[in-house]
């Protein structure tokens, strides 16, 4: 019996009305776990119940505790007929099971029915108490932490703190590598049952299943980590697919690591501990089993210990594999903690890298100098004709499919001379029984040289060796046109450099960034089956060749270099398959200067076009220098011999390595070649062209003040301030079905894409000066003419004056003042007597209570550690989270919140909602059903990651929003699944005498900040 | 034919974004489009370089988001602890200070009337004639019959029960307490007379009775203290008749205010040819508030009866102040006149409640 699970259920607020007669409602909980059900006591006659119930124990094997959640059903008692159910909360256990994530769940959970959404909340209290385990054949992975996104907080930190010496939440010790798991079932919806039950049945059925499925998912893959030697997966990516009446997918890729707390770090003397080395990894119960792979290392260890020369023989025992423990030789680091960090040694020459499956990364940030090169982007897609899924245990043609893809990745891979894939991501689009199966990633060398010791401060030295070509030109795989270094002037650099990874942190740039978009509609004739399988397999080459001329064109007009974060999604309609590729583009430095753009008729001689050419040359002319003033790119004046002397290729042509393959078939390679031209040379034959043309330069400019980027943050803006304003925004629009074309079908949804970042920036408007950071747009067709664009971003404020200055002086960092967040993330009311009337449990407050002495005795030794920091802990802060108010939840798609501090990792946030209706309009049509939709989906994770203790949501991510409507019957539903890491952060307040008033913002809205900000410094005075 | 239609358009943040502008329009009631139009012309659109089509879908996604809200915003207090929205304290009680503002043009129009549904099918008149949205003026409405229903049945002060039920600010607390005690009494206020008086010259006029004359100003603990008022008083009043019914007295309350005021008033010969019709007035509203009526009628008496006159004969305001000052005062001298703490309890409101009604 290795887990008991405990449940208590405190009490209901707002409850909705279910008795008309008497206005009020007699509401019992039933509390599911498997296959065991508790009930409390009904509360008679009221909205605001407090049941106070007993402890409901739930003696279960762990496995079921990672697979299932916890189910807690709020129904109204009826004597005469059966009870109503009022709603649900499904509650995740899994962060429980983690030693070191979240404790107790605690808080109020908004109680959800799929037909009427939230009605009421509920308070309720969860523990887990696990037993020790040493059965090696166990199928659980408890305590294996999943991450979405990796929290490089050493990045992050860099960019919104400049001092190195902030403890990071967790640092990484080792790479073990790419794991990857799928699960099959059949979708209840399309289940002969379906047809004979209720509407809220059959979506509970399917919220239960997917909870159940990446339950499983998740589990199997901690079991591979454990395998792996790993205690953890970063990157982790879970998407499912809906295969309509072949079934349910959910799939998962992520990278196993090792991570461990900061404060115990080994010490970095071999001899200090020598025996520490033979001891059996015990953190967490890792069972040492022989394994296929051998760990990619970085251990601070030096190299003369025997256990890892075995490593770089590249011998299989995982079980060499060396975890440190926690808490030992903490003593031998602590004093020099933070400035004494030590770049870990990588044991693992390349070559075993190479000897992995498959060697990918699904983490786009990376520390400094694990890159040693890019090579380009690598991709590959694949249509497949679905089938029905006959047997969910043998999930194995879907594995297959992916196999097939992961091999063309590292086939291409290597063609670009590397033996890595980072910023790695699968994606697949369905429509009908067509599927296309996407992968892409960005082909790179990592090299074990430059994680020696004393390369921390890589300085200008190494901020150019990314960009090199990990291949020699003379034998480059393909014709490219190189060029040499422009920051070291010893090794070759490609003209562009297209990448699918953040932007390096040593990486050296001119200006700013700005966010490229290509855009593509293309129609497609309807047909069923492999006739609609080949139609799109012969559309997609077409497609990806147009979305890279119109990114390289763009990049060109806004005298940029490089493309990071890049993006491209293929979505497959009825009758239209849309195309939208999203990068930040940047001018690197070690990058040669791009040269303009050349308009070239085909016809000379035609005055008439040739007076057109010029005018059209002149505008670009002038877009070109108007960009470079607007983006801020002058680069440092480079000698002539290193820009002006380009190697002499025949040809050249874009970093994109791209196949495309119908049911295995590859299809022949496009000649992307164009003629070689000193300058980037566009043709204008044709009246398609001259569109082209001409929507290339009408994509206007952000609004003054306004920035906006699709990777984490800006390169060339590093002063944010704390505000955050994470947002969803859905549009769709119909195409009306007067003659389609694809120059029409193209123009409005380039335009619905404008009109929608237009809007996000009104919308925001402020926050000025603002950047809309990690902007991820994702393109569906749900219906026949119909296109959906979901996007969300966060829209950070950043310090204008302070933006050039990237560090302050490490003198300074003392003077900052600590604030405990609490307060800062508490919006309290002030406390009226009304609050009375939901008084909530004292055992609500006791654990909250729990929570802020961990707290106060985190910030107290901070305070040891800084000599000249002073601390402020305000005493009011308990007695206000002592009060009733609502704990205030930052969300943010990006992986930090400048100028604040992790305190504590609680877990993966993973949910999947269902929300149906047959009153459409009476819910405000489907702007109006959808909206409140999403704000509930914003309030059920806030809620949960509020009763984890968290009061922060990094990474966040809305995978899925897949909305269908039948306006007829009045009837709408809508899926969604979104996906995060809970976290304690708290504010930190910077008390530089210059960046004062900015950097007290608190809220998440700017002009929430400047109150503050006038209050404070008003005091101040 | 336009080659596309939006369909869906929809922006929710994790801080729910509110404009203060566009809520203002919504409580007024504009449509979008009249919104719209509205914002157009305040110049929103180029000092963000945003087009109509922008506006026009700001608009919508705003209204939207305070129709979600509205719900809550009928209970305040559930604002604090919902789950729903993430709006800061200071935000929270914008939404609530503004939604539960009303328009002084159509208070006057219901004020002292009976908050029935009656009433509220009389709203498009009042919207009509005050050029109020019938839209806003069914949310003023609703206001304050919710405001009414809520403290209705409530023990202790009625500002204090208004403020933590509603969260409201004093002042507007103060306002509605006055809305709910004409509503409770039916004091009479839309008569042609009447008309010259604003809402808050009414308001003060409240605040001066629920202080002064209800059960409350005795006693702080029982049900409906600030609404009713004191039935013992208004039967203690009917003492006061001594002093017009008892000539001896009357004609000596007469001289001790004329000797006080010789001198003092341009206006002195009218007052005193006028000195027992105005005494006789103020003192028979005092008798006959003991029927429900009458209390009806207290402000159209005080108007009738007594402003008038001395209106007509050109008292200036401090011509009214110096007369009502030694008016009440004398009366303290008159030894055969026993009923002196009825009489300032009566006086006091009366003398505050003119002074205030005094004006063009």
């Amino acid at each position: 019996m290795p887990g008991k699970l405990k449940a208590k259920i405190l009490a209901g607020r707002h409850l909705p009305v279910m008795d008309r007669a008497s206005d009020l409602t007699d509401a019992f909980v039933e509390v599911k776990f498997g296959n065991t059900t508790f009930k409390t006591d009904v509360f008679p006659k009221s909205l605001n119940p407090q049941w106070n119930s007993e402890w409901f124990k739930f003696e279960v094997d762990d496995e079921d505790l990672q697979d299932e959640p916890l189910q807690i059903t709020v129904l109204d008692h009826d004597t005469y007929s059966a009870n109503d159910a009022i709603g649900k909360v499904y509650i995740d256990i899994d962060p429980l099971l983690s030693t070191e994530a979240a404790t107790v769940i605690s808080g109020w959970f908004p109680i959800y029915d799929t037909i009427h959404g939230i009605r009421g909340e509920i308070s309720v209290l969860v523990k887990v108490e696990l037993f020790s385990d040493s059965n090696r054949f166990r199928q659980s992975s408890c305590g294996v932490k999943f991450f979405s996104v990796f929290c490089n907080t050493r990045d992050a930190l860099h960019l919104s703190c400049p001092a190195p010496s902030i403890p990071r939440c967790y640092r990484l010790a080792a790479v073990h590598g790419f794991v990857e798991e799928l699960v099959v079932n059949e979708d209840p919806e399309h289940q002969w049952i379906d047809r004979i039950r209720t509407p809220r049945a059959s979506n509970e059925a399917r919220q239960r299943l997917i909870s159940l499925m990446s339950g499983e998912l998740q589990r199997k893959i901690g079991l591979k980590v454990l395998e792996m030697g790993g205690n953890a997966v970063v990157g982790y990516l879970q998407c499912f697919d809906l295969e309509g009446e072949s079934g349910l997918v959910v799939r998962a890729i992520g990278t196993a690591c090792t991570l461990e707390k900061p404060g115990s770090l080994p010490p970095s003397a071999p001899s200090a501990s020598p025996s520490m080395e033979t001891k059996e990894p015990s953190y967490p119960v890792t069972v040492p089993s022989p394994g296929p792979s051998a760990p990619l290392k970085y251990q601070p260890f030096s190299s003369s210990s025997p256990k890892s020369c075995r490593h770089q023989s590249s011998c299989s025992d995982t079980d060499l594999s060396f975890v440190p423990k926690i808490g030992i030789g903490s003593s031998g680091s602590s004093g020099k903690e933070g400035c004494s960090f030590k770049m870990p040694q990588k044991q693992v020459t390349p070559s075993a890298l190479e000897q992995r499956e498959f060697p990918f990364f699904t983490f786009t940030r990376f520390p400094p100098g694990f890159l040693l090169h890019v090579g380009g982007v690598v991709s590959a897609r694949s249509v497949k004709l679905l089938d029905r899924i006959y047997n969910p245990d043998e999930p194995e043609t879907r594995d297959a499919w992916w196999e097939e893809i992961r091999q063309e990745i590292k086939s291409h891979a290597k063609a670009l001379g590397c033996h890595a894939v980072v910023g790695y991501s699968e994606s697949t689009s369905i429509c009908d029984e067509v599927c296309i199966l996407s992968a892409a990633g960005t082909a790179a060398v990592l090299d074990p040289t430059l994680m020696q010791e004393g390369c921390l401060d890589d300085g200008g030295e190494h901020s150019c060796v990314f960009c090199h070509v990990p291949y020699d030109d003379f034998n480059s795989p393909f014709p490219a046109h190189l060029a040499q270094c422009c920051t070291c002037g010893r090794h070759k650099v490609p003209d562009v450099l297209f990448t699918t990874i953040e932007l390096p942190r040593e990486a050296k740039v001119s200006g700013k960034g700005c966010l490229i978009q290509a855009r593509l509609c293309r129609l497609k004739k309807k047909a069923q089956g492999e006739a609609s399988a080949t139609a799109v397999s012969n559309l997609l080459p077409f497609m990806e060749y147009e979305l890279h001329t119109q990114l390289m064109n763009k990049l060109k007009l806004r005298a940029m270099n490089a493309l990071f974060g890049l993006r491209v999604q293929i979505s497959l309609g009825e009758n239209m398959v849309v195309g939208l590729a999203s990068a930040t583009g940047v001018y690197l430095n070690a990058l040669p200067s791009p040269g303009g753009v050349q308009i070239a008729g085909k016809t000379p001689g035609d005055t008439a076009q040739e007076q057109h050419i010029s005018n059209m040359q002149r505008k670009i002319n002038d877009t070109i220098a108007g960009n470079k003033e607007l983006y801020e790119i002058n680069p440092l004046e480079v000698a002539e011999d290193v820009s002006g002397s380009p190697i002499p290729e025949p040809q050249r042509r874009p970093r994109l390595f791209r196949s495309v393959s119908e049911s295995s078939t590859e299809v022949p390679e496009l000649d992307l070649a164009y003629g070689r031209k000193d300058a980037f040379v566009l043709e204008i034959d044709d009246t398609d062209a001259l569109e082209d043309m001409h929507s290339l330069l009408t994509d206007a400019p952000a609004p003054s003040g306004f920035y906006s980027c699709n990777t984490e943050v800006m390169p060339g803006i590093y002063s944010w301030t704390s505000a955050v304003q994470m947002f969803t925004s859905v549009r769709m629009f119909r195409l009306g079905n007067a003659n389609l074309t694809n120059q029409g079908v193209n123009k409005a949804f380039n335009d619905l894409c404008e009109d929608l970042l237009k809007s996000l920036y009104f919308k925001v408007r402020s926050m000025v000066p603002c950047c809309l950071c990690h902007l991820n747009f994702s393109v569906a067709v749900p219906e026949e003419e119909l296109v959906q664009v979901t996007v969300t971003a966060a829209a950070m404020t950043f310090d204008k004056d302070a933006a050039l200055t990237t560090t302050l002086p490490a003198a300074q960092i003392g003077m900052f003042v600590y604030f405990l967040s609490l307060k800062v993330f508490t919006w309290f009311q002030p406390l009226s007597p009304a609050l009375s009337v939901f008084p909530a449990s004292s055992v609500d407050y006791g654990s909250f209570a729990d929570r802020c002495s961990t707290l106060v005795e985190l910030i107290k030794v901070k305070a040891q550690t800084m000599r000249r920091g002073s601390i402020k802990t305000s005493r009011g802060v308990f007695r206000h989270t002592r009060s009733n108010a609502v704990t205030v939840v930052k969300m943010t798609p990006l992986s930090f919140i400048p100028n604040t501090r992790i305190i504590k990792y609680l877990g993966i946030i993973n949910m999947f909602f269902i929300r149906e209706t047959s009153s459409l309009r009476e819910e405000g049509g489907v702007s109006g059903f959808l909206h409140g939709f999403i704000t509930e989906v914003f309030a059920m994770v806030r809620a949960h990651v509020a009763a984890l203790g968290g009061n922060a949501v990094l990474s966040y991510q809305m995978k899925e929003c897949v909305f269908m409507e039948n306006p007829n019957k009045n009837q709408a539903q809508c899926l969604i699944n979104v996906s995060g890491d809970a976290f304690l952060v708290y504010v930190r307040f910077e008390c530089t005498h210059t960046h004062w008033p900015v950097r007290v913002s608190t809220g998440a809205v700017k002009y929430h900040c400047q109150d503050h900000c006038a209050q404070r410094v008003s005091r101040l005075h | 034919m336009e080659i596309m239609s939006v369909e869906l358009d929809v922006f929710v943040g994790n801080t729910t974004i509110m404009d203060e502008e566009v809520y203002q329009f919504w409580l007024d009631g504009y449509t979008v489009s009249d919104a719209v139009k509205v914002r157009m012309e305040g110049g929103v659109l180029e000092e963000c370089e945003a087009s109509a089509e922008v506006l026009q879908s700001d608009t919508m996604d705003q209204y939207r988001t305070f129709q979600m809200c509205e719900r809550l915003l009928h209970t305040p207090a559930k604002l604090a602890n919902q789950l729903l929205f993430q709006i800061p304290p200071h935000r929270q009680a914008m939404l609530i200070e503004r939604y539960y503002a009303f328009d002084s043009a159509f208070v006057r129009e219901v004020l002292g009337k009976k908050l029935s549904k009656g009433t509220k099918k009389d709203l498009d008149d009042v919207s009509l004639k005050t050029g109020i949205t019938l839209k806003s003026c069914r949310r003023q409405f609703d206001n304050f019959k919710r405001v009414f229903k809520v403290v209705e049945e409530l023990k202790g002060p009625l500002v204090e029960n208004i403020q933590t039920h509603f969260l409201l600010s004093d002042k507007l607390a103060r306002d509605y307490a006055a809305i709910v005690f004409f509503a409770n009494n039916r004091f009479e206020t839309g008569k042609r007379k009447l008309q010259y008086l604003s809402f808050q010259d009414f308001a003060f006029c409240a605040g001066q009775l629920i202080s002064n004359w209800t059960v409350g100003a005795v006693d702080n603990m029982v049900e409906d203290m600030d609404v009713d008022l004191d039935k013992e008083f208004l039967q203690d009043l009917k003492d006061l008749k001594i002093l017009i019914t008892d000539k001896d007295l009357l004609d000596q309350h007469k001289s001790l205010v004329c000797t006080a005021l010789r001198g003092k008033t341009k206006v002195y010969s009218e007052m005193e040819a006028n000195f027992k019709n105005l005494s006789r007035g103020l003192i028979n509203i005092a008798a006959k508030l003991t029927n429900t009526k009458d209390v009806r009628d207290l402000f159209i008496d005080l108007v009738e009866k007594f402003i008038e006159p001395c209106r007509s004969d050109r008292w200036t305001a401090a011509d009214m102040k110096l007369f009502l000052i030694h008016y009440t005062n004398s009366a303290h001298i008159l030894d055969t006149f026993k009923h002196q703490v009825t009489w300032d309890r009566y006086m006091g409101v009366i003398k505050s409640c003119i002074l205030k009604m005094y004006h063009d």
